[in-house]
């Protein structure tokens, strides 16, 4: 297969084998089914990124329609790093999922549906797959309501009827955001008259003035922003994240959000331009808010009882230091952005995995139920260690080279003030965290009759792997950082157009 | 003044619904009703899209007895506007199923569709 192909190929697999899933009787096979796309699916975004690095950026046309007025599927680096990053998380997400086609799984989600689950997980990695290829704005917008569609069905699938309510939530407003991307992409196409990304990225600079096109650009950016839940846009993300089995919120806080992230600097830094957003109050904006949303979630999360809606608030928080990386727009900014995307999709997705095995042996997910966990469940504590310091930055860990990079681009723009934003964000992150950490080590089970199911479950071997892969890749990125720092920069030079 | 106003009719039609939409999505406590403004406020994008694929005297896309690309003094009306927006209405129409499919559940579940009444179910439960 040719590099082309591979980047149509790679969107189609899962989207064909969806329905397939759907039909199978056996949970077993759909998931066995399911495991073998991801697989597929990441060796071929390690095969298009190695081809990216190789021989620099090259596209699909769709249906053999020349762009611009064919679709085009493009690949550059910024895009094939983020590919590798989904497919990665997706493919480990699948194989803790196995543990749903077993006696285990039924605290999740009831075995008759795992079929529809595992078609649902396809669809949604197949859309976030297709926004990041796309070069067409209005693609890109179809893309987004597949993968959104997909998982407000996810999030719906959780045991308590709040998931319910969640999942309305969620599709309320990620509707309106995705309506204002629909609003702005029909008024910048009124403007410029293409809808292909490189075309009106090369129309921008002389229609950046006129009113539509600004205005365009703003629907665009908060459509985009919505999804992204960056603060104050975030009330759907605490309440999805909570309600969703575990294991989709694994994905989600691994997948759904990064795109987003990967989403809105395609169309701000690729698209727009950067010296039309640097004129515009944009940055500044975006520094705001990220720090805004750094402060004020990370204080938020402390106030959280609910383990994972603490691990939830913490997910804004992270998504205001990738957005802080692009307000400052450097290349080392973006680049610190880029890696934060990729360490702290590790980061999260174990310790929301971690709190699904642990569930398998607690009532519930709060913070008293979890006491004593650590003498319980030894190697699955040791894990939410390992993650829970990469989240903090603890040196030696994934989150503490994001973190320095994001510091090191601050201190180059002598933005002190968000350099103590990014300090005291940590120190929260710290001070939730180790509250956990506290319970689950160091405080007894109060009631043992109460908080402890009466017998213990094992915890099943695909869960425990997927757990630990992902812990280790916390510890080994944050030790040998040439690759995901040098691919990271690579990015930020290329889709900043500066050598 | 007039003039411009009369000029663009059409986007004030588009900018009226599209207020009538979010207020309702904003305003409305039942469930039925977020989902009904959420669907007034995609149909103005609708209209928005179709206003600018409008041409003045612009035809019927359609190339009949010509050949392409020899068509003369004749104006089409840009029909892209209309595909895409063809696309954007399937998109809506399944987001109102699984809308209404998420409904049917709550309406299961909690017994009401009022969004104070499953706050109010929400917090007992918690207590």
């Amino acid at each position: 297969m040719s590099d082309e192909t591979q980047l149509i190929v790679i969107i189609l697999l899962p989207l064909v084998v969806a329905p397939v899933c759907y039909v199978v009787p056996s949970p077993r096979v759909a998931w066995l089914l399911t495991l073998a796309t991801a697989t597929g699916c990441f060796l071929i975004a390690v095969q298009l990124l190695l081809a990216v690095l190789d021989g620099g950026g090259f596209s699909y046309h769709l249906g053999g329609w020349a762009p611009p007025v064919g679709i085009e599927y493009r690949l550059d680096v910024f895009a094939a790093f983020v590919l590798l990053v989904l497919t990665a998380i997706f493919l480990v997400c699948q194989l803790y999922a196995g543990s749903l086609t077993r006696k285990s799984g039924i605290k999740e989600i009831p075995l008759a549906i795992a079929p529809t689950f595992f078609a649902a997980t396809l669809l949604c990695i197949s859309g976030l797959m297709g926004i990041v290829v796309t070069g067409d704005v209005f693609n890109l917008f179809v893309f987004l309501e597949i993968a959104s569609l997909a998982t407000y069905a996810m999030i719906s699938l959780g045991r308590q009827r709040r998931a319910l309510t969640a999942a309305f939530q969620y599709l309320v407003l990620g509707t309106i955001g995705a309506t204002f991307f629909l609003i702005g992409v029909g008024l910048l196409y009124a403007e410029t008259g293409t809808l292909n990304m490189q075309e009106m990225s090369t129309l921008m600079p002389e229609l950046v003035d006129r009113r539509t096109t600004f205005t365009g650009m703003t629907f665009v950016i908060i459509g985009l922003a919505l999804k992204l839940a960056i603060f104050p846009l975030h009330l759907w993300l605490p309440n999805a994240y909570t309600e969703a089995p575990s294991v989709v919120t694994a994905l989600l806080a691994g997948t759904s959000t990064k795109v987003a992230f990967y989403a809105l600097v395609r169309m701000t830094v690729s698209v727009f331009g950067l010296e039309t957003i640097a004129d515009t109050p944009l940055p500044l904006i975006l520094l705001i808010v990220g720090a805004l949303a750094v402060i004020v979630t990370s204080a938020q999360a402390i106030l959280q009882v609910n383990i994972k809606r603490i691990l939830a608030y913490s997910s804004v928080a992270q998504i205001g230091y990738m957005v802080i990386g692009v307000g400052l727009l450097t290349v080392e900014g973006l680049t610190a952005g880029f890696v934060h995307l990729f360490n702290h999709a590790l980061t999260k997705t174990g310790l929301f995995m971690a709190v699904g095995i642990m569930l398998l042996n607690t009532v519930d997910a709060k913070l008293p139920s979890v006491a004593g966990l650590g003498r319980r469940m030894p190697w699955t504590s040791a894990a939410v260690v390992i993650t829970a310091f990469s989240l903090v930055g603890i040196p030696g860990t994934a989150g503490f080279i994001s973190k320095w990079a994001l510091l090191d681009a601050a201190m180059a723009q002598e933005a002190y003030f968000i350099v103590g934003v990014i300090v005291i964000g940590s120190l929260l992150a710290c001070i939730y965290l180790l509250r956990l950490l506290d319970v689950m080590y160091f405080r007894a089970p109060e009631k043992v009759s109460d908080h402890m199911p009466a017998e213990t479950l094992t915890v099943p071997f695909p869960m425990i792997t997927a757990l630990w892969v992902l812990a280790i890749a916390c510890l080994w990125f944050g030790m040998f950082t040439e690759h995901s720092l040098s691919v990271a920069k690579l990015a930020a030079t290329t889709i900043m157009g500066v050598q | 003044m007039t003039d411009f106003v009369l000029q663009h009719f059409n986007y004030w039609v588009v900018i009226f619904l599209m207020m009538i939409g979010m207020y309702t999505v904003i305003s409305r406590g039942h469930l039925l009703k977020k989902v009904i403004g959420l669907n007034i406020f995609q149909t103005s994008v609708f209209i928005l899209y179709i206003s600018i694929g409008y041409i003045e005297g612009g035809t019927v896309p359609i190339v009949a007895g010509q050949v392409v690309g020899n068509t003369g003094d004749v104006v089409y009306a840009n029909p892209l506007p209309h595909v895409l927006i063809l696309t954007a209405i399937v998109v809506g129409v399944s987001t109102t199923a699984l809308a209404l499919a998420l409904i049917i559940r709550i309406r299961d579940a909690y017994g009401t569709l009022e969004e104070n009444d499953i706050l109010k179910l929400d917090q007992d439960s918690d207590g």
